[in-house]
């Protein structure tokens, strides 16, 4: 099965942890891919700039409008994602729970809905 | 209903769960178990009044089961080649036969992880567990925990659901995360029983099934994992509910130094401390210590100096403010309630809102004959208490301080 692993954690925390402790989890993160292609569970990562980049747009009677930040003010925000290839959901909590950032922040484990044929 | 059938019915009823539970591992989910365990069901009303309850009928129930389930597969989907390779490989599937106790003893303990699994909610561990491993039905589970039969199988539907969509797999999980997940199910099991134990108002009998099915979830753990942790929980469990005739009486709750000690369950309490002397060999943990302290109180009195001890570890396994209240009070058997009191003072502020510390403070403040003091501790804790047994007794101790003598 396919599942999403959507790395959340305080945006402010890359400034506030101790100096080096970010380096050292950016390297982590970084050999973590790795890792998880070398085991076959790897399908795609991508770590995701500061909330305050981002722009949230809603299409109401064809007519867009676009709000700035992300659209849930929320103290842990999404700021990157795993998508991976496991054989059950304790495989992929296992691996979501190995998530280096998941020791500062949280991973939620969603799977990916497949259809079925 | 005649005899034959009673007795059909009674089968049905005991092995039920234990089919159910390698049906699911045969077909590969819920659904098309609890459909192939109703069509082994009718398929046994049909067979059995006339030729008789067979020799073994957990293997008559589960190769009917299963062979249903693969009928079923093929009418369904006659032209669909993945549904016909499935009932094949079903049919490839070993069955157990009656020699085969230990695969059958997998299966259900590969259920009882998948229903106590932490992807789901606690609510919906426990209505699980009681619906597919101990048997109860949507309405007995509803009467135990006050709420309908609607919201018992929504919560019951709705986790079925996350198993099959989310992929929570049916298996023992390896040797890296059991311990890790058998304390997730010894917590829905004591959540069970304290369902049972902690509440007595309403449909009390049925509550009291609780504390029998918890008792026999551990038994059954017991019987299917070596754990210590198992069998303390399963001595704290006995122990606790052999004192269920005294402790709470005429509607009253009535605390532990004052129970008539001859109306405990002797016997269970003989199972509970045996258990106890079984694992204190070991290493001490969470429920073993509670079940030693427990084991300490026997029927011609309390040993408090030993209690003391065992909440010294206790704190030092699983430290809070609730078992440091407990410890104060044991400090309080053994070298008086000016000592206990002086502790329990120190806590105010963490359990300033919880009713047992106002209530251990008043007992204290009674036994120094501070009464005015007393009395305002009782009220406090009244006010925050809403179990009737215990407002009854919180309300005679303040009747009793009202009225000196």
């Amino acid at each position: 099965m396919k599942y999403l692993c959507l790395v959340c954690f305080d945006s402010t925390l890359p400034d506030t942890l101790p100096p080096g402790e970010w380096a050292q989890l950016v390297k982590d993160s970084a050999e973590y891919d790795l890792e998880l292609q070398r085991r076959g569970h790897f399908i795609a990562a991508e770590a995701l700039m500061s909330p305050a980049n981002a722009t949230t747009v809603r299409m109401r009677q064809g007519k867009m409008s676009a709000t700035d930040g992300p659209f849930a003010e929320l103290k842990e925000q999404v700021a990157g994602f795993i998508l991976i290839e496991a054989a059950d959901l304790n495989e992929a909590m296992r691996i979501g729970a190995n998530i280096p950032l998941a020791r500062i922040g949280c991973v939620e484990v969603r799977p990916v809905m497949s259809v079925q044929g | 209903m005649n005899e034959a059938g009673r007795a059909i019915e009674a089968v049905y009823r005991a092995e039920a769960p234990r089919v159910l539970a390698t049906l699911i591992r045969l077909l590969g989910g819920f659904d098309r178990a609890e459909e192939a365990l109703h069509d082994a069901w009718l398929a046994a009303l049909a067979s059995w009044p006339e030729r008789g309850i067979p020799a073994n009928p957990r293997a008559w129930l589960v190769s009917a089961g299963r062979f249903k389930a693969i009928d079923r597969i093929r009418r369904d989907a006659r032209f669909d080649r993945a549904a016909d390779q499935l009932a094949q490989q079903i049919e490839l599937e070993a069955l157990p036969d009656d020699s085969d106790i230990p695969a059958i003893a997998d299966d259900q303990l590969r259920l009882v992880f998948t229903c106590c699994h932490p992807a789901l909610s606690p609510d919906a561990q426990v209505a699980l567990t009681l619906r597919e491993i101990c048997g109860l039905t949507t309405e007995e589970i509803a009467a135990a925990y006050l709420t309908s039969p609607v919201t018992i199988a929504q919560r019951i539907v709705r986790a079925k659901a996350k198993i099959r969509d989310a992929g929570i797999p049916y298996v023992v999980p390896g040797p890296d995360e059991l311990a890790e997940r058998i304390e997730a199910v010894l917590q829905v099991i004591y959540l069970v029983f304290n369902e049972g134990y902690l509440a007595s108002s309403g449909a009390s009998a049925l509550r009291t099934d609780l504390c029998a099915e918890a008792i026999r979830l551990a038994r059954l753990l017991g019987t299917l994992i070596e754990e210590p942790e198992v069998t303390g929980l399963l001595a704290l469990m006995l122990l606790h509910d052999a004192r269920r005739a005294a402790r709470v009486v005429g509607g009253e709750i009535v605390p532990l130094d004052e129970q008539d000690r001859a109306l405990w369950n002797q016997a269970q309490v003989a199972e509970g401390q045996a258990l106890v002397r079984q694992v204190l060999g070991g290493r001490f943990s969470l429920y073993s210590i509670q079940a030693a302290i427990a084991a300490a109180h026997g029927r011609a009195g309390s040993d408090w100096p030993l209690i003391v001890t065992f909440y010294d570890m206790l704190m030092r396994v699983d430290p809070s403010p609730i078992v440091e209240l407990n410890r104060a009070v044991a400090i309080a058997m053994r070298d008086g309630a000016e000592a206990g009191l002086k502790l329990v003072d120190g806590l105010e502020s963490a359990l300033g809102d919880y009713r047992l510390w106002h209530a251990a403070r008043a007992d204290l403040l009674r036994r120094l004959d501070r009464a005015a003091e007393a009395r305002s501790a009782y009220e406090a804790a009244l006010a925050l208490t809403t179990q009737p047994a215990e407002q009854r007794f919180i309300a005679r101790r303040l009747r009793e301080l009202t009225t000196p003598g």
